[in-house]
């Protein structure tokens, strides 16, 4: 599965430029899958099963976009402004590099301000890009990058700038891969720009039109030094939702992930997160209200070029959803 | 796939004496948010004779279908929001004086000493400020915030005005040369565009034109349009503050103004991204390749902040591909705004030539 992710982290596709990412996944799930179609937003759903009188339609969605930063002004002498796509932060920003989708590289620096021990605010900053002119400059204003980071893989440890949340389009390929037969009519939706604000999946749910809705994405934990405090930890298990800033996971789907976790004597761990949001929220508020939970993969220094996971977490992440799908769903 | 659109014979509609005459009836209707029943009233005026069907939703937006003909039509939907951002009385303290709340996004550091005009009657009042011969020094230092300020319609018209009654910027349209000024250039650009696009649409799409009621409070209006007409993709026409002022910083790198969003008569701003929409790359690309292609003036809006109808257009039902184009104006949501009627006219250009090198292959 390490071959998997590799090849998900290092593609560039941020939110609303997903067609690198998609076309990588089209290839990974062909055969897998029963069908497939592109929606008018991007979204790439794909159905596996046929559905039976005991079994639900569900949605799975874990979002292929990633943050990335968008050119606003390319200056005389060639350096470029830019806007962020999707919550980045300056403090991440300096020295890193990024590449933009028409191939261009370039690394990101800051003015000098006086107190070097503040943070820039994202005016302050721009890319140099080895031009000495806006003639010369490869970009332009509206162009697209994302951050260039090669993956990392320490093991038990893992580590992307994209994390968030190819490690959740890598769960469900895997998964794909793992779940034979199914009662259900399983919906496997890479959704797209997540990052900007739950756009793709809030469409995705009204063409699917799900009795239950299920995100997989990654969130934070509370296991670094003066860090957060959470109480979710990697290597724990992945861990089930039961809130988050924009939802109120529906008790009925805790309780479903929670005891097919237990019966498959899976660990897993349970997650109120006090920030934040998931594509489970679109799908929950979607047509005539949906019931909606999410299966998070713990994740440490999201939105820097440095996410990351436990590879363990992540194989049990699969290992619980197969457990949920291949079965009939009893929400109580 | 811009490579497979071969460029169609039309002719761009004319913005002449008589349209600028309409744009001015426009923008001195008075039309702040939840109360458009004055620009609503000549957009049907002006639309009826050239529509397959007409109707005023229950929100009040005005959702025009014009037909083309031929086979593998679009269903293109245009959107354009009639209401202007302004005042709202909430207390009445007598004597002719109002208390007053902002309808839509208003700096009220730029309020004071304005004049309004107030309800359906365009009772004027103007939101009084303390003459120079009294105000203390350190009063000069401080913004005045809104619970101080008051509208002050003279006791006279105390009767007349009532709470609940909206109040508009009483600024009429005025021709400056090659500019324009007027308190609503945003949107009534958007709506005499789309007036003009109506009467003049190119027959190779179903043109579904929506003139749309509460942008300015939360892109209210189109969420319903846009479900109402479902359409294939969408296109929405507005205005877009230009902060290209000369700069008056220190030499070197400061001279540059980085943050001018668009600039005057540098044309028609096509958007990449802003806070509510990332636009559908292939509009983007069929917007700049038809600007390119038919040499008109045009320039990509600094990706960034703000949000129009597009934002609540695209994420409706299973996803509408949108994109927005907007005419750049300067000062905008104050009482007067100028803007260049070259840009309008690039723009009105630009769309209705987009419009006709448009087919299904878009989507594909």
């Amino acid at each position: 599965m390490k071959e998997l992710i590799k090849t998900l982290v290092e593609t560039i596709s941020p939110s609303g430029y997903e067609n690198p990412i998609r076309q990588v996944i089209q290839g990974e799930v062909e055969g897998l899958v029963d069908e497939m179609r592109v929606d008018n937003l991007g979204n790439l759903i794909c159905r596996k099963g046929q559905g039976t009188p005991q079994g639900s339609k569900i949605m799975l969605a874990a979002h292929m976009d990633e943050i990335g930063i968008m050119a606003t002004h390319v200056d005389d002498k060639g350096f470029v402004r830019f806007t962020s796509i999707g919550g980045v932060w300056p403090q991440t920003c300096i020295g890193g590099r990024v590449r933009f989708l028409n191939g261009a590289s370039g690394v990101i620096y800051g003015e000098r301000i006086d107190d070097r021990y503040r943070a820039p605010t994202l005016e302050q900053l721009y890319i140099d890009l080895g031009a000495s002119s806006r003639a010369d400059c490869p970009v332009r204003v509206g162009d697209v990058a994302a951050f260039e980071r090669p993956f990392l893989d320490l093991g038990k440890r893992l580590i992307s700038k994209a994390m968030d949340d190819r490690i959740g389009t890598a769960v469900l390929i895997e998964t794909l891969r793992q779940l034979g037969d199914t009662p259900n009519e399983v919906y496997f939706v890479f959704s797209v720009q997540e990052e900007v604000g739950l756009r793709g999946a809030t469409t995705a749910a009204f063409g699917v039109a799900p009795d239950l809705g299920l995100a997989v994405d990654v969130t934070g934990s509370g296991d670094t030094p003066k860090g957060y405090k959470m109480e979710v930890s990697l290597g724990k298990g992945p861990a089930i939702k039961v809130r988050d800033s924009y939802i109120l996971s529906d008790p009925r789907v805790v309780q479903w992930m929670v005891s097919t976790a237990e019966t498959a004597s899976l660990p897993y761990q349970l997650e109120v997160l006090e920030f934040g949001g998931t594509d489970a929220s679109a799908i929950q508020l979607s047509r005539a209200g949906v019931p909606a939970g999410c299966l998070s993969i713990p994740c440490r220094y999201i939105h820097s070029p440095s996410e990351m996971v436990d590879y363990d977490d992540v194989q049990n992440a699969v290992r619980l959803l197969v457990e949920l799908l291949r079965q009939p769903v009893q929400l109580g | 796939m811009e490579s497979k659109l071969k460029d169609t014979k039309y002719s761009s509609p004319r913005l002449g004496a008589a349209q600028i005459r309409l744009l001015e009836r426009l923008c001195n209707a008075c039309a702040v948010s939840g109360d458009e029943g004055e620009v609503r009233a000549i957009v049907l005026e002006q639309i009826k004779p050239h529509a397959s069907q007409v109707k005023v939703d229950a929100l009040g937006n005005v959702l025009v279908t014009r037909l083309g003909q031929g086979e593998r039509r679009l269903r293109v939907m245009l959107a354009a929001h009639m209401d202007e951002v302004g005042l709202m009385l909430t207390n009445d303290e007598e004597d002719g004086f109002f208390r007053f709340e902002t309808v839509g996004g208003i700096d009220v550091r730029q309020l004071a000493g304005k004049p309004v005009w107030i309800g359906k009657e365009r009772i004027p009042g103007v939101i009084g400020a303390k003459p120079i011969h009294l105000t203390e020094d350190d009063e000069l230092e401080h913004k005045i915030p809104l619970e101080s300020l008051r509208i002050d319609v003279g006791s006279a018209n105390q009767g007349k005005a009532k709470i609940g009654d909206r109040a508009a910027f009483a600024t009429s349209f005025t021709r400056l040369g090659p500019s324009l000024r007027s308190k609503a250039l945003d949107d009534r650009f958007g709506v005499a565009t789309l007036i003009e696009l109506v009467k003049h649409a190119p027959e190779n799409v179903d043109l579904l034109a929506a003139f749309t009621v509460q942008e300015e409070v939360g892109l209210r209006g189109a969420r319903v349009a846009a479900y109402a007409f479902d359409p294939q993709l969408a296109i929405v026409l507005d205005c877009t503050p230009a902060n290209d002022m000369p700069s008056y910083q220190a030499e070197g790198w400061d001279e540059q103004n980085m943050l001018y969003n668009t600039r005057l008569g540098a044309g028609p701003a096509i958007y990449v991204a802003d806070r509510g929409t990332l636009s559908d790359p292939r509009l983007v690309r069929h917007f700049v390749g038809t600007a390119e292609a038919l040499g008109i003036p045009h320039q990509i809006r600094q990706p960034g902040g703000g949000a129009t109808d597009a934002a609540a257009i695209h994420k409706q039902r299973a996803g509408i591909p949108s994109i927005s184009i907007s005419v750049p104006g300067r000062y905008l949501h104050t009482a007067a705004s100028i803007a260049r009627l070259e840009d309008w006219k690039n723009t009105l250009a630009l769309v209705h030539a987009a419009l006709a090198r448009l087919t299904p292959d878009i989507l594909l």
